[in-house]
């Protein structure tokens, strides 16, 4: 018979009746946890909009990018099953971010260091 | 005197091409505009790009032609504008981006880790088409009357102030983009996921690396330039205001966008050249490369720095001083990973038995060349000198001393060392020895004046130029046509070799590496077992064993 | 992943010992899966880069004109963007659950999914038109004819009286055209990704009805959905950035 791979959630195979290789065919995930993560997603954006319409001074854009990065976290990790994806994945992921990040901050850094005028 | 030659050919009597490889296997002009063979979307991108850069170094010749005198007299100070434009655009995106990794790379990367194909065969003809798109729209550009904002595109004049070909120029380079990124990405896969039993990362030949970390910025680099092409056209249709000062936006905006590309582009230009030379290097002199795993990191140190130091292009256009410091520093960081490189094929020949064959020669025109562009890149790249010398014929002389005597070099030495491989017939060796001579001797008569000339002070993109430059212009100009000699040649001798050449064997270099242990040309699947490789690269000890093997004669 | 030493003979069509949709070039199912995956996810990082730019213009032309993107943004309608939001995440739900699906060979619940999906992408296409429209109308759409009027005046601007805006000085008013510059490029741009996956939606839709997707190889869908919750994504961000600037005055 052909070898289970270790990732093989329990259960599912004898259910349906057929073999299930994560290798093949991905990480299976419980739809539990994508009702969870999708009823946490709309409570976050519930959330962000209700933030926008309080005076917290400086921190309003920085909750509000916070709320938006907590959500495409979960997005990724789990929509997207990146947390049950090979490390090579994780890596690729990480570079994108890193790069876009280098993108973001090292433009902002000439615009907002051009006040502090010449010396 | 006889020179010694590491060439070893079969018995020019009795040898035959294989009669079953690429080539034969299939017939017909469908069968290679449908192909999904890596090899045969080698060639196809070999005869497309050496197509542009007959057009390039067409316009090259007419921009040297106009600079022999100090008047602008041969053409109108316009068309000057949009010869040089257009020339920049042709040779960097048309040429120099794809030239080693969509012939070279396409052709050696699945032979060189043991696969029968990339990844994605049919995304790698895509691409094939990708570009030939983008070329189309090039030359439709060009014949509809061209565009004059020099390659770099610099806002507002690209936006607001030229009435020439900007749209149609940007949506080729648009489409040509994309043809960078599918192959790169290609290679990334390949490279990542399939490789041969035993072929671990360092097993990899260099010049797998190379590719690997220029695949990288393709990857990353390339879509930043798309955004700042769809920007500018947004701007030129519509007028949306982003790079608009009376509108409020900042016309530096589309620099920092531009040059976050085009600066790693230079490094995606010269990796795979780097690559080249250093299995040219190890070949010649029957070395390692010394410091294999040094090389292979300086490789991907430099994919990573290179998206560090965009701003050094834009010094003097009215950034902040403050990011100007953190700039030059990181530029002179970059440097160190290229230096590396350059130390290690040196000690690499340190003690090896070197030959001069074609191959070899390029790589010491490339050594000796790309030093010397590479340092002039850290006098540009230190604030203060960069002041004086941006945008005067010094920073021409830079890069055309590292892209042209770095990495066209490189790839013609990778041509002549693989073209045995490719065709199966070996390039005629004196007259090939000659050209490449010449090419040495042509590019420094060219682009050395431009040095001084930089210094002096003469303006880049200039038709005209006060007239104590004109002596220094006439030598560059000289120089060119010898040049222009030294590129003409190969394409002849290349040309006339697929006929008459001598036949090469699986190993004419006696070299190691996997594409040398098949037949020449290659079978369509390339291999016909798996290989399962448990040596390490460049090992010389290993291929002497393997042909004393092969010398036992059997009885019989 | 090829730690196998075994050789493979691999002289063509030789007793095709692997699944039809294997292509020759792999030697096994399971590299070409892996392969394909990681293609995938390198091309999401190339839209990473891409969409990036313009979150670069639009960080610095905030922080440069931020009572221009105020008032612009005030322009916007919440009802509308919350909304938008909670039909892309919901139809991310949906993608995902299909995959599940094509994963547990229920060919009727995927297509069901991808349906809903589908219907849920016209949705928010449906939304954008709605909100294009009412920019189009108040000459908010930058170029020849865009008008100041909303930014100089507010009294004559319902949006604006609603969130109490002042009048703005004449050239931070000008400015709100970059705003909206932005506007448009960046949902634009998000929108015609997602006609680009309605349509492969439809394509796939019809494919998943004939089974194509249920027979163990999941592939295509798997990476759809990659595509899908990508450009979900690009709105979580889209989002706060451009409806909820600020709305406590």
């Amino acid at each position: 018979m052909s070898e289970h791979n270790q990732n093989n959630n329990g259960g599912h195979d004898e259910k349906s009746g057929f073999e299930h290789h994560d290798e093949l065919e991905g990480h299976i995930v419980s739809p539990k946890i994508y009702l969870l993560i999708f009823s946490v997603l709309l409570v976050c954006t519930a959330l962000t909009v209700a933030a926008s319409y309080v005076e917290m001074g400086p921190f309003n854009p920085i909750v509000a990018l916070a709320i938006a990065v907590l959500k495409a976290t979960l997005v990724i990790l789990f929509f997207m099953h990146v947390k049950y994806s090979p490390k090579l994945t994780k890596l690729a992921v990480g570079a994108g971010i890193f790069t876009f990040l280098v993108l973001i901050f090292m433009t902002l850094a000439d615009y907002i260091s051009r006040a502090w005028g010449r010396w | 005197m006889s020179s010694a030659t590491i060439v070893s050919l079969p018995d020019q009597s009795t040898a035959r091409i294989p009669k079953v490889n690429f080539i034969t296997k299939e017939n017909g002009i469908l069968s290679w505009l449908l192909t999904g063979d890596h090899k045969r979307i080698a060639i196809l991108y070999l005869i497309s790009i050496t197509f542009f850069f007959a057009i390039g170094g067409t316009l090259a010749g007419l921009i040297r032609l106009e600079l022999l005198t100090p008047q602008s007299d041969l053409m109108a100070t316009d068309t000057y504008n949009k010869v040089f434009t257009m020339h920049g655009i042709v040779m960097i995106f048309l040429f120099l981006v794809p030239s080693v990794p969509a012939t070279l790379g396409n052709f050696l990367i699945p032979i060189m880790i043991g696969a029968k194909d990339l990844a994605l065969p049919k995304i790698n003809l895509l691409s094939w088409y990708l570009y030939m798109a983008g070329g189309i729209m090039v030359l439709y550009t060009m014949i509809t009357g061209g565009v004059d904002t020099g390659w770099t595109f610099t806002t507002p004049l690209s936006t607001h102030y030229v009435n020439t070909n900007v749209l149609s120029t940007g949506l080729a380079i648009f489409v040509a983009g994309f043809s960078s990124i599918f192959t790169g990405l290609n290679f990334i896969v390949t490279i990542h996921k399939m490789r041969a039993p035993g072929m671990t990362w360092f097993r990899l030949p260099l010049f797998v690396w190379s590719n690997y970390a220029a695949s990288i910025l393709m990857v990353l680099g390339t879509p930043v330039l798309a955004i700042a092409i769809v920007l500018v056209a947004l701007e030129r249709t519509i007028g949306i205001g982003v790079f608009d000062p009376t509108k409020g936006g900042d016309p530096l905006l589309f620099q920092h966008l531009f040059w976050f590309y085009s600066h790693p582009a230079v490094y995606i230009m010269i990796l795979p050249g780097m690559g080249v030379i250093s299995e040219v290097i190890s070949t010649f002199s029957r070395k390692r490369v010394f410091g294999y795993t040094a090389v292979a990191f300086s490789s991907v140190a430099i994919a990573v720095f290179g998206f560090f130091v965009w701003e050094h292009h834009m010094f003097i256009m009215g950034v902040s001083n403050y990011s100007t410091l953190v700039f030059s520093l990181l530029t002179m960081l970059v440097a160190v990973p290229s230096a590396i490189k350059i130390f290690n094929w040196a000690f690499t020949l340190y003690k090896g038995s070197i030959t001069f064959e074609t191959p070899m020669l390029y790589a010491f025109g490339f050594m000796g060349l790309f030093t010397i562009g590479g340092l002039t890149g850290v006098f540009l790249g230190t604030t203060g000198t960069d002041i004086h010398l941006t945008e005067t014929y010094f920073i021409v002389a830079h890069f055309h001393f590292v892209m042209v005597g770095g990495m066209l070099m490189a790839f013609l030495a990778g041509i002549h060392f693989w073209w045995p491989k490719l065709t199966g017939r070996m390039y005629p060796e004196k007259i090939s020895q000659l050209a490449a001579v010449v090419t040495f001797i042509g590019f420094n008569l060219t682009f050395f004046p431009q040095f001084i000339l930089g210094t002096l002070g003469m303006p880049r993109r200039y038709a005209s130029y006060p007239e104590e430059f004109q002596i220094l212009n006439v030598f560059s100009t000289a120089g060119a046509t010898i040049l222009g000699v030294g590129y003409l040649l190969p394409i002849l001798y290349l040309t006339w070799s697929l006929k008459y050449g001598e036949i090469a064997g699986d190993n004419p270099w006696q070299a190691t590496g996997l594409e040398w242990q098949i037949q020449s040309p290659p079978l369509t699947e390339n291999f016909t077992e798996t290989p399962v490789v448990n040596y390490e690269a460049y090992d010389y000890e290993w291929l002497e064993n393997k042909q004393k093997q092969k010398e036992v004669p059997s009885v019989g | 992943m090829s730690d196998s030493s075994t050789l493979v003979q691999t002289d063509a069509h030789a007793g095709h010992a692997h699944p039809p949709y294997q292509r020759h070039h792999f030697e096994t199912m399971e590299q070409q899966v892996d392969a394909t995956g990681f293609a995938m996810w390198l091309f999401l990082l190339t839209e990473i880069m891409f969409f990036g730019g313009m979150f670069t213009a639009y960080l610095i032309y905030r922080n440069w004109y931020y009572p221009a993107f105020v008032a612009a943004s005030h322009q916007l309608s919440i009802f509308w963007g919350t909304l938008n939001t909670g039909v892309l995440i919901t139809s991310s739900f949906t993608m995902a659950m299909g995959v599940y699906f094509a994963q547990m060979r229920n060919k009727g619940k995927l297509v069901l999914c991808l349906v809903l999906t589908f219907i849920l992408g016209l949705a928010f296409l449906g939304i954008k038109t709605i909100e294009y429209k009412e920019k189009f109308e108040k000459h908010h759409v930058p170029g020849a004819h865009y008008s100041l009027q909303s930014f100089l005046n507010p009294d004559s601007d319902e949006a604006a009286k609603a969130a109490n805006d002042k009048p703005l000085p004449l050239d931070m008013a000008r400015h709100t055209e970059i705003y909206f510059s932005l506007y448009f490029a960046m949902t634009g741009m998000h929108a015609l990704h997602m006609i680009i996956g309605i349509c492969i939606l439809g394509f796939m839709i019809v494919k998943a009805n004939r089974g194509a997707y249920t027979g163990g190889h999941v592939s295509f869908v798997e990476y759809f959905g990659l595509y899908w919750h990508f450009v979900d994504i690009i709105w979580i961000f889209l989002f706060p950035l451009l409806y909820l600037i600020s709305r406590h005055q």
